[in-house]
């Protein structure tokens, strides 16, 4: 079954495509904005930008911490950079450049770190990005970002542009189906409450809203209501949402498309563990890296499906009731 | 282009500017009971001329004067300098140099962007500042505003590969507006450049990235600015000046030797007699 399919969700374009055109509108409307890239703009999708602003289109070739650094620098003279590329190759080779550069320095920069997740699938996993989030998690006042469908990829590159200081925004390769209207309302630290129940909460962010959808539609046919929170922003983290969560439905399962060690489940385990204990179940990827493959075959081998939620869910469910 | 009027300064006033500079690293590192006292001396020329002998653009009560000229001290150890240098040029007090080193004061041991006013960039983690230049002088091309761009970078710094992504780049864009200042004072902190990670042919590997290179006594003020000056008119490409240094300069028993690379001088007797020294210079 494809994602989305059970929640009755109607499919899309690849979430890479819905980001270079957000970013096409993004630079349409303000003059400040210039794009970085790392000779990755067909696959980061840049290159709609550079096609029709090559004036404020840069390719700084294979060297990512010059490619950080320049942009830092474009930062102070006012403008705003998109500097892009795969979150791998910025993340791995300038992580020093953008502790330094763009995070001590507290600049107004925006980052696009593209093939987060292991759904890039056929390339393997030096390219995949499943350590991301954990370490732009090393970067106290970086605001973190992982868009869920459409249009909150949209309205995302637009609030990070609007947004003054450091943010990271996660892309991917692969298609997320349209949860929101093209209108939907997206506020940086804002989780959205994507369905409502009561018996459990599922928080998921990026593709893993999604399977969360699914999963719930699977468990309804049980008459378990579970509540689907996307957690669209890991930093500054919702935690009015989350523990208001756990207060109203008394169970939580995370799911997210990332290790487990370091990822947003980790981070939400925190607030719960601190402001409202209750029984918690984790989707997530294991201690390993994820091998060349068809992306639903990797989904299914390394258990980030809406089954995996969903059996999760039910495990959690029963943990509740036996607390009582 | 605005004219900055700025005071000039003869021979003589702009080796007590020197002096001062250095009395102020000493006294700043000594009351932190560390800092980079070595690496600060060997620069203090190059920034003396670079701030007070009419290169740099700059308005010490408007830091944020989007025309002006930028330093970035890539060699983000050589702090006490660039603090003391900031404080003569207007940009705060020199009471700050005090609280070098101290919780709660902004004037860190190594520079943060936005800490104190005139400091363009968080350095510390070496490489970083030529990239930091080439993306100033490209904003300056999108915002139209005419501004230089000044690097000072060391010798052991040039061993980063990011230095050399930077060269490329710089050379790419032809970034003729960027001039590096690399003060090669040919010793690091285990010990001397040439036996730790030897850098030579130096000169021809600029040349071959495409540089325009000049080299210069970096503790002669008149000549730094009189070449600096000369590397302003280069077109098409960027420039580096290799200014030839003593790490250490200005206290005898400190000069050459690397042990001092990030130590303060705390020995009440040697403090007098880097003191006595640096005065009678």
């Amino acid at each position: 079954m494809q994602l989305g399919e059970r929640a009755g969700l109607k499919q899309s374009i690849p979430m890479r495509d819905i980001f270079g055109e957000s970013l096409l509108e993004v630079v349409r409307e303000n003059p400040d904005v210039v794009v970085l890239d790392g000779d990755l703009g067909n696959s980061t999708k840049t290159e709609l930008v550079r096609n029709e602003f090559p004036e404020r289109s840069f390719n700084i070739g294979i060297a990512e911490s010059n490619l950080v650094c320049i942009g830092a620098g474009m930062a102070g003279t006012g403008l705003i950079p998109w500097i892009t590329s795969f979150s791998s190759f910025l993340l791995c080779n300038a992580y020093d450049q953008l502790r330094l550069a763009i995070s001590i320095s507290n600049l107004n920069a925006k980052i696009l770190g593209s093939h987060g997740g292991i759904t890039l699938g056929k390339d393997g996993p030096t390219q995949m990005g499943i350590e991301d989030l954990a370490l732009v998690g090393g970067f106290p006042n970086v605001v973190i970002l992982v868009p869920s469908d459409p249009a909150s990829m949209r309205a995302a590159v637009k609030a990070a542009t609007d947004y003054v200081g450091p943010v990271w925004l996660r892309s991917s390769r692969i298609a997320m189906p349209e949860i929101y209207p093209k209108d939907m309302e997206f506020t940086i630290g804002k989780a959205i409450t994507t369905r409502d129940g009561d018996d459990l909460t599922i928080i998921g962010n990026g593709m893993m809203v999604t399977a969360g959808l699914d999963a719930a539609a699977a468990l309804e046919e049980d008459g378990i209501n579970a509540r689907v929170i996307d957690l669209h922003t890991l930093r500054p983290m919702d935690i009015d949402t989350i523990v208001k969560a756990a207060q109203e439905t008394g169970a939580i399962v995370t799911a997210e498309e990332h290790l487990l060690h370091g990822g947003m489940g980790s981070n939400v385990a925190r607030v719960i563990a601190e402001y409202e204990p209750v029984p918690m179940r984790f989707v997530g990827l294991a201690d390993t890296y994820v091998e060349s493959g068809d992306p639903e075959e990797l989904l299914e081998k390394y258990h980030l499906t809406a089954k995996d939620i969903e059996s999760k869910a039910r495990e959690v469910f029963a943990a509740k009731r036996n607390q009582k | 282009m605005e004219n900055i009027k700025k005071p000039t300064y003869s021979e003589k006033e702009l080796k007590t500017i020197a002096r001062d500079l250095r009395m102020d690293i000493l006294k700043a590192t000594t009351k932190a009971g560390s800092g980079h006292l070595s690496s600060s001396f060997s620069s203090v020329e190059i920034l003396t001329s670079l701030f007070f002998d009419g290169i740099l653009r700059y308005k010490g009560d408007e830091p944020e004067w989007s025309d002006r000229d930028r330093f970035i001290m890539s060699k983000g150890h050589a702090a006490p300098l660039l603090y003391a240098v900031l404080a003569k040029a207007g940009y705060f007090s020199r009471d700050e140099l005090w609280r070098l080193r101290e919780a709660g004061s902004p004037v860190q041991g190594h520079p943060v962007l936005g800490n104190m006013p005139g400091v363009e960039a968080t350095t510390g983690s070496l490489g970083q500042g030529i990239s930091l230049g080439i993306g100033h002088v490209l904003g300056g091309r999108i915002t139209k505003r005419k501004f230089s761009v000044y690097v000072l970078i060391g010798d052991g710094e040039c061993q980063a590969g990011q230095i050399w992504e930077s060269a490329m780049a710089a050379a790419h864009y032809k970034t003729d507006n960027l001039i590096a200042i690399l003060d090669y004072n040919k010793f690091q902190e285990m010990g001397p450049v040439s036996r730790e990670m030897a850098l030579e042919p130096l000169v021809e590997k600029w040349k071959s990235f495409g540089w325009h290179t000049a080299e210069v006594d970096g503790h002669n003020i008149l000549e730094i600015t009189k070449t600096l000056k000369s590397l302003q008119t280069i077109k098409e490409k960027p420039s580096i000046l290799i200014a030839h240094t003593i790490k250490g300069k200005g206290v005898s028993f400190v000069e050459k030797d690397y042990t001092w690379h990030g130590r303060a001088i705390k020995d009440p007797e040697q403090y007098k007699q880097a003191e006595k020294e640096i005065l009678c210079s």
